[in-house]
């Protein structure tokens, strides 16, 4: 559906935009094309500019400069009320005086609108979210994770082109928001509403998004299928930023080989100097420890420094003489580490598949 | 929504900002309209039975502050952090100073310390009509206000603090000095400056009970109805904005940092029963609630007895006030009137006012320059405000000049004088909305004013209930700026109270000022139960999460 989108014109269509708070730039000159029925999720640190850009996509802050384009229509200089979207924020902004009926019903009642074909479209939303007999309870009766249904349904009532969702499951407790990810999700792929949604949640990120919009200080750092955002992160940021990495100083010999310490390593990089110094990155579940035989390509000898027990795999520390000064974390699962009797203090050989690593320019920034 | 708020915005400018500054150019004209420069000033300080009321004012006011503040924090602190029994019934009387005019403890000082008081003897050949009588009728009058900011201050303690504090082995004298009292010094310093302000601006306590000791309240008054000199009233007017002005930056910096103490992780401290401590609290409080009451009560006993003090038989003959000239039952009715119209019209636009400063979105200039004129009436003194009326609306090119003397023009003045409070509070109760809801009914494409009525009214309504409670007491009780303004047929019980004083019917007076007491006793008696049934109501949807 969505590979088939891509060859039409998109959906929403943001352009150069800029939104500047006095001296404080918010957003600089961001581009970004959403196709019809995405799921797309900004995601970044606090501050990255994320949900300023939801806001001006909604018309509730007007963007300084650039355009915004829905459905092929010009939205860019329209107040809220004149564009096409349905809306949920953490806080739930229930009408805490309005029972939940009245709250779904809201949007939809005008002078056209039918008492009965409102009562019908309540009933069928409410039941779509799971709580059809609840119609007459009020919001502060309800759980939180109730009162985001409730929200959501509000919010598609009027069967919106465009979803927007503000940090929608940040307010709930883990469980519920866990089982609320899968929810969403599906309730937006059986609806085929074009969604974005404003996160900093990694793991909620990558679950739900179709596409994954990574920000920050304003900027776009990576737009990508979460795979790809996961696999091949363009910066060390997005690699810092989603999921864990190990970043070690490096330097470069040749095209397709960089030196750690004292070992050379085969890697997927060239058109780097000779000579020059990189940041080596590889994350901690793609070190290979099992059936590591000696004289195999981008193998080191190293010692475990620490092991964390995490529940479900151990996290340890590898340092040595062949890493120089550098200290590389491995995931390990609990079953290896039982069978060969991994302990701290021991000697281990791993392995740093070649396309598992990552180049990028310049040293390792402390974080 | 912008055309609205310039509605509101014409209003205030119209009915405050244009009347205050023809009054500050006035201070500088002759009788004849005329620029004169500093003439009046200069006049008004090389006439030394005018400037001499400078000093008399700063003195009954630091006096009345200085003796107010401490016996407010001793009656706060033994309502918040004792287990004394009958705290809400204490609270309940220390309000009831705000429910009567500002005349009526001095009719009862009268009474109790005239020339044939009942309890002479305790002033020690001392005269009452002077300072001594201002005084005590301030700290009467000025007992609530600072009462309330204390007590608010001191409900915010975090426990914690004490905890810490006592493991850290401090005795109790020293958690006091160093947790209690910094704790609510914000409040002390907000509380000083409120009945400072209160007492330098307050016209009806001086009135009554100054007898020759001139102050700068009497002093407008004297100037502008006496000697009919309106520009030397205007330098007077002006001299009594700089104290209110400044004190009122003072508290509102205050009340910034009060809130800001506390954070939102505090843990409320819970008080624990002290025998003796709460055994000399309670008696504490009695015997300020006996002075609180006792003052009603004397002024109630004058108000029914024959022809005090040779005969004291009962009669009801004081209430027959339409034969004691002025405005008679007339101007009781007028006064109800008038709070009710101030109760409902001001509710209603100080309440829109602050939905559109507080919700609008854009225009932030606009909302700014609104902010501003809905906080200024809290700083100018009624009397200041009424004489300023009089240069305004008296003007015989102002088209609005047929206003002046009617109920319209008192209805006008008293929704502004009153204005900051409601302001403020119908400013709170919009903060704690989700700021979010406008979105979302813009979101769903439903105008404004949908969500204004659906929501925001319903969920606000206990604050605007309060707002028009206040307003219609304060309507009631209020002297100062409407008596400049009233006409033969817009009397008021307050100055009707002021009027019967001055001819000598003082029981009558005090007859007329009880009137309005059971009126805002039955008027608060209602809006309470209003605002419980009001709660069973709407408890289901208020009720915090299940």
């Amino acid at each position: 559906m969505v590979r088939g989108a891509r060859e039409v014109t998109p959906y929403l269509r943001i352009a150069h935009l800029t939104k500047q708070f006095g001296a404080f730039t918010a957003l600089d000159d961001i581009s970004l094309e959403i196709h019809e029925g995405e799921f797309v999720c900004f995601l970044g640190p606090s501050g990255c500019g994320k949900t300023t850009l939801l806001r001006a996509i909604a018309g509730l802050d007007i963007q300084t400069s650039g355009r915004v384009e829905q459905a092929g229509r010009d939205i860019s200089a329209l107040p809220p009320t004149k564009r096409d979207f349905g809306i949920v924020f953490q806080s739930y902004a229930l009408f805490p005086n309005l029972t939940v009926a009245k709250n779904v019903a809201y949007g939809l009642e005008n002078a056209r609108a039918k008492r009965a074909q409102v009562a019908a479209r309540v009933r069928e939303l409410l039941d779509m979210i799971g709580m059809g007999d609840q119609g007459d309870k009020y919001p502060a009766q309800l759980s939180g994770g109730q009162q985001q249904r409730v929200a959501l349904a509000r919010a598609l009532a009027t069967s919106p082109g465009l979803l927007l969702l503000d940090e929608p499951l940040s307010a709930l407790d883990a469980k519920v928001r866990v089982y609320l990810r899968h929810e969403v999700k599906q309730l937006q792929r059986r609806l085929g509403v074009t969604t974005v949604m404003v996160t900093h949640d990694q793991e909620e990120a990558l679950t739900m998004a179709d596409r994954i919009v990574v920000m920050n200080h304003g900027v776009i750092e990576q737009i990508g299928a979460p795979l790809e955002i996961y696999r091949e992160p363009a910066s060390p940021f997005v690699a810092d930023f989603i999921g864990l990495m190990n970043f070690v100083a490096g330097t470069m010999v040749r095209d397709g080989t960089v030196r750690l310490g004292q070992v050379e390593l085969a890697c997927e990089a060239d058109g780097f100097a000779p000579g020059t110094a990189v940041t080596l990155a590889i994350r901690p579940e793609d070190i290979v420890v099992q059936d590591v035989r000696g004289g195999e390509p981008n193998t080191v000898e190293a010692r475990v420094e620490a092991m964390i027990f995490l529940g479900s795999f151990f996290r340890a520390d590898l340092a040595g003489p062949a890493l120089g000064a550098a200290t590389l974390r491995a995931d390990i699962s609990v079953d290896l580490v039982r069978r060969r009797g991994i302990a701290e203090n021991h000697a281990l050989a791993f392995r740093l598949p070649q396309e598992r690593i990552r180049i990028y320019p310049g040293s390792p920034v402390h974080r | 929504m912008r055309a609205l708020m310039g509605v509101i915005g014409l209003y205030l400018a119209v009915a405050l900002a244009l009347p205050l500054g023809i009054m500050l150019a006035k201070s500088f004209e002759g009788s004849g309209d005329h620029w004169v420069g500093t003439a009046n000033y200069v006049q008004y300080f090389s006439t030394p039975a005018l400037f001499q009321s400078i000093g008399n004012s700063l003195r009954v006011s630091i006096l009345s502050t200085v003796i107010t503040v401490p016996l407010a924090f001793v009656y706060a602190y033994a309502l918040t952090r004792s287990c004394m029994p009958l705290r809400g019934l204490f609270k309940t009387i220390a309000l009831v100073p705000i429910l009567v005019p500002s005349l009526l403890p001095g009719l009862a000082l009268v009474y109790l310390f005239g020339n044939q008081g009942l309890i002479k003897g305790l002033l020690l050949g001392h005269n009452i009509y002077g300072p001594i009588g201002i005084v005590m009728a301030e700290v009467f009058s000025t007992f609530p206000h600072a009462m309330l900011i204390i007590v608010t201050a001191l409900a915010l303690a975090d426990a914690r603090l004490y905890e810490a504090a006592v493991a850290l082995r401090a005795t109790r004298s020293r958690i006091f000095r160093s947790v209690t009292l910094p704790g609510a010094r914000y409040g002390l310093i907000s509380a000083t400056f409120v009945v400072f302000t209160a007492v330098i601006t307050d016209f009806g306590a001086p009135k009554v009970i100054g007898g020759q000791y001139n102050v700068l309240a009497t002093d407008v008054y004297k100037q502008v109805i006496g000697q009919q000199n309106f520009q030397m009233g205007a330098v007077v007017s002006m001299i009594l904005l700089v104290p209110a002005a400044f004190a009122f930056f003072v508290d509102r910096v205050a009340r910034r940092r009060q809130v800001a103490l506390l954070s939102t992780r505090a843990v409320p401290y819970e008080v624990r029963p002290q025998r003796g401590f709460d055994r000399a609290m309670l008696a504490y409080c009695l015997m300020i609630s006996v002075f609180l009451l006792g003052i009603v009560a004397v002024s109630q006993y004058a108000a029914l007895v024959k022809f005090f003090p040779y005969n004291l038989s009962f009669t009801l003959a004081h209430y027959d006030f339409d034969r004691k000239g002025g405005g008679g039952w007339g101007s009781y009715y007028n006064s109800i009137r008038l709070a009710l119209l101030t109760a409902i019209v001001g509710t209603i636009v100080v309440f829109v006012g602050a939905y559109l400063a507080e919700k609008g979105r854009g225009f932030a200039a606009g909302r700014t320059v609104f902010q501003f004129l809905a906080m200024l009436p809290m700083a100018v003194p009624g009397l200041v405000l009424g004489l300023a009326y009089i240069f305004f609306f008296n003007h015989p090119a102002n088209p609005l000049n047929g206003l002046y003397r009617t109920m319209t023009i008192l209805v006008v003045n008293t929704v502004v004088h009153f204005y900051t409070v409601g302001h403020l509070a119908a400013t709170t109760a919009l903060k704690q909305m989700d700021p979010e809801f406008e979105t979302v009914s813009a979101s769903l494409k439903q105008p404004f004013y949908k969500t204004f009525w659906r929501v925001t009214v319903p969920v606000c309504l206990p604050a605007t209930l309060d707002i028009g409670i206040y307003l219609f007491v304060n309507a009631m009780t209020t002297v100062s700026a409407v008596v400049f303004l009233y006409g033969p047929q817009t009397e008021l019980a307050s100055i009707s109270v002021l009027n019967m004083d001055d001819t000598g019917e003082i029981a009558s007076a005090a007859a007329m000022a009880m009137m309005i007491f059971y009126t805002n006793v039955g008027a608060r008696a209602l809006h309470a139960g209003l605002a419980r049934c009001l709660e069973r109501r709407t408890q289901a949807w208020r009720r915090r999460g299940s």
